[in-house]
């Protein structure tokens, strides 16, 4: 955000405590120094007016980035993001190039409020997109291509993630990632895994272990852009492997594993060698207890005993 | 009915055709491996039609008869734990004439009025992406073996079958002997659930699942003369057949004998024996022998484990498998003591008297025969001095138990001499799994049992 900010003037920051404060995880520390306060914006406690006055200054030629502190907070943002930013290029021509981000995803402890993932909430919804980038690389390189990006994108970072990544950066300060593209993170030929966000590294954890313990090579598609989504990419994979897993952090009901089968169904089904099938979390609350959190989570070992039914079929 | 059970046989039916039947008033008898049972029936009504014979042998899941209620039409089943009603076509268990072994089609059968069921459509259909490459070669999915779960043909194997069909030239050479361990097929369920068992094809081979493996084994065809009688073997037999090959095929089976003075037990059981009537319990040696057993499976409990691909699992529980042979000695069947090393001697005392009946009385239950983690076989019951069991997987040991005879032996007396003395005295035959229990470790198990036996204290039962 530092470096398109510095780039172009339009860009601007705005949500709860992030001038002041540096954010509430420290994401925009030092930008109020930096940018001042015409581009370091404290907004109220109004989820639905951050939004809203972003798609005016949109409007306007700005390119605001809003931050949701959390979010499990995009609820009260709900209706301007569907019925006005969604819709407004559909309906006057004039899009809303906007960036909602924010921290997703459980496993810290942070009870129900502040923990979920949401993208399916808004998965049905035209004119939206949605990023959950897993590396810091794509991290750095998606949130560039969304703050460029024309139409609104929201932007998910999975909290686990903030602290516990380091990686080095690609020198050439000015890479994008486009939108729209998986990533193999792993070569295969046995069991193919899609998944996206922390999930990523409970499969490298199964995979590894599939491999260790029977020589199995699974091949790992990071999807990184939920919508619009990389079905190619996904079928050529199937194509290779001829089955299909798919991980999520989000409940099982209604989750983005639901709309990838039926694609794949559509679109690859005479490649199968398996049934599809699909480790997300519970469909409850993320509890607030850790052990009741473990449990709802996606764990290593449900995605070892899944995958090997499908080997073993 | 239980996970294991695949098939039964409906022995009797005990509403006749037009009769009326109360719901939950038994309709039919079956007989599955190890258990019969009276099935009662799911609704009240009229037995309307009566679909499968007393004597036949269907699979699970089979349609066996339609009762008509008031409401409608209600089917009766040979199987209802739970499962959704699907129609199978009866796979008839009698393989094909083993002397004209004619290619047929195992899973094609002339089927009367059941449409297909999943398991057959399964083997015949199998997955959208080997019916596409069925279809690009121009290849009878149901003509090729199947690896995969239920008999499946997998994309390994229909890639398998195009390849073998390339290099031998248009007819398919079969290997005496192909294991296929296939790679993409992880550690499958503990060897606990019996697996599903496949009758011999028409063109005579057998095979046999182990580990994620599975063995192919091409059988010569066997000479069958004028008066030679042939007869299809049972289920029990076939069972057996299959656990014997595959735990030869997973366990280093080695053999150590240790010789037992039973001097002191004798007696003991001597003193003990009109007490335990009391209780209403014929002693024999059988519970001596446990007590000592299950006291060397405490001190060295390796011998106690299952093998679980690379790792040992050293099992909590004591559950000791006593052999029981039937039908003149035509079926073998296992009970399993459960908890054995809380019982005393009066308990394992009851306790294997009561298995016994059970299974010479066919009345064992599921939870009777699941669990065992160390065998006890007494081929000394029938005179042997000594055998070299087979392992009773997924356990690492088997103890075969010999004759109690009185035989010449040369002690020492009091004073140092050797004289002869006529003891009571048995060869105890442990056969053990080499990939885990060494020959030092058997020795000390044995060595234990022994000490046991021949020091056992006087115990008030």
């Amino acid at each position: 955000m530092w470096e398109e900010m510095k780039m172009d003037s339009s860009v601007f920051v705005m949500g709860e405590d992030i001038g002041a404060y540096g954010g509430a995880f420290k994401v925009t520390e030092g930008f109020l120094d930096e940018f001042g306060e015409d581009r370091v914006i404290d907004t109220p406690i109004s989820e639905a007016a951050i939004v809203g006055a972003a798609i005016g200054a949109a409007h306007m030629g700005l390119k605001p980035i809003c931050e949701m502190q959390f979010i499990d907070f995009i609820g009260s943002a709900f209706d301007i993001i569907v019925n006005f930013a969604a819709k407004v290029r559909y309906r006057t021509g004039v899009g809303a190039g906007i960036v909602i981000r924010g921290p997703c995803g459980a496993g810290g402890r942070a009870g129900p409020f502040h923990s979920q993932n949401v993208e399916s909430y808004f998965a049905n919804v035209a004119g939206l997109k949605m990023v959950a980038p897993a590396t810091v690389s794509d991290a750095k390189g998606l949130l560039k291509s969304a703050i460029r990006d024309p139409d609104p994108v929201l932007f998910f970072e999975h909290k686990f993630l903030y602290r516990r990544l380091k990686d080095d950066l690609p020198a050439d300060t000015d890479f994008v990632v486009p939108l729209g593209q998986a990533r193999t993170h792993r070569e295969g030929s046995d069991l193919t895994i899609v998944t996206y966000g922390a999930m990523l590294y409970t499969v490298e954890q199964a995979a590894d272990r599939l491999a260790e313990e029977e020589g199995v090579k699974v091949e790992i598609l990071d999807l990184r852009t939920l919508r619009p989504l990389d079905v190619d990419a996904i079928t050529a994979s199937v194509r290779k492997t001829g089955r299909l897993l798919i991980v999520h952090e989000a409940p099982s009901f209604g989750g983005f594993a639901g709309e990838i089968t039926a694609q794949v169904c559509e679109k690859a089904f005479e490649w199968l060698d398996a049934p599809i099938r699909r480790v997300a979390a519970l469909d409850t609350p993320v509890p607030y207890a850790a052990p009741l959190e473990d449990a709802h989570l996606p764990a290593v070992d449900d995605v070892l005993a899944t995958a090997r039914g499908q080997l073993a079929y | 009915m239980g996970e294991s059970i695949t098939e039964g046989t409906l022995t009797r039916w005990i509403i006749a055709v037009g009769e009326t039947v109360d719901r939950d008033e038994d309709l039919f008898e079956i007989s599955t491996d190890k258990v019969d049972a009276d099935i009662p029936s799911p609704a009240a009504g009229v037995l309307a039609e009566v679909l499968v014979n007393e004597g036949a042998t269907v699979e699970i899941n089979t349609i066996v008869a339609r009762i008509e209620t008031d409401a409608n039409e209600f089917s009766a089943s040979s199987d209802s734990g739970g499962q959704p009603i699907v129609d199978t076509a009866p796979i008839p268990v009698e393989p094909a004439d083993l002397s004209s072994p004619s290619p047929q089609k195992a899973a094609k059968q002339p089927v009367e009025m059941v449409p297909m069921g999943q398991k057959e459509r399964l083997r015949t259909r199998s997955t959208p992406l080997v019916r596409k490459i069925a279809m690009e070669h121009g290849i009878d999915i149901g003509v090729i073996v199947g690896t995969g779960a239920n008999g499946r043909v997998t994309r390994d194997d229909i890639l398998a079958y195009i390849e073998a069909k390339k290099t031998s030239g248009g007819e398919l050479v079969t290997v005496q002997e192909t294991v296929t361990t296939a790679t993409s097929r992880p550690t499958t369920p503990p060897i606990e659930t019996p697996s599903t068992l496949v009758p011999p094809t028409a063109t005579g081979s057998i095979r046999v699942p182990i580990h994620g493996a599975t063995l192919d084994i091409k059988l010569g065809s066997v000479p069958i003369r004028e008066n030679d009688r042939v007869e299809p073997m049972s289920r029990v037999r076939l069972r057996t057949m299959e656990h014997m090959l595959m735990s030869k095929r997973v366990s280093a089976h080695v053999t150590s004998v240790n010789e037992i003075d039973f001097e002191r037990v004798v007696r003991l059981r001597r003193s003990m024996k009109a007490k335990f009537s009391e209780h209403g319990v014929k002693l024999t040696y059988a519970p001596f022998i446990y007590r000592a057993v299950i006291e060397a499976l405490r001190e060295y409990p390796i011998l106690n484990a299952s093998v679980d691909g690379t790792r040992i699992v050293y099992h909590a529980n004591i559950n000791l498998g006593i052999a029981v042979a039937l039908n003149d000695g035509t079926e073998l069947i296992v009970p399993v003591l459960k908890d054995a090393d809380h019982l005393s001697l009066l308990g394992l005392a009851q306790g294997v008297n009561e298995l016994a009946e059970k299974a010479r009385s066919k009345t064992l239950d599921f939870d009777d025969i699941q669990g065992g983690t160390f065998t006890i076989t007494n081929v000394g019951v029938f005179g042997n001095l000594f055998g070299m069991p087979i392992i009773n997987q997924p356990q690492v040991a088997i103890l075969g138990t010999g004759v109690i005879e009185k035989r010449p032996v040369v002690m020492e007396d009091a004073m140092g001499n050797d004289v002869i003395a006529i003891r009571h005295r048995a060869y105890f035959g442990l056969s053990y799994d080499h990939r885990v229990v060494d020959g030092a470790m058997a020795a000390f198990f044995l060595n234990k049992v022994q000490d046991c036996l021949e020091n056992f204290p006087e115990e008030t039962g």
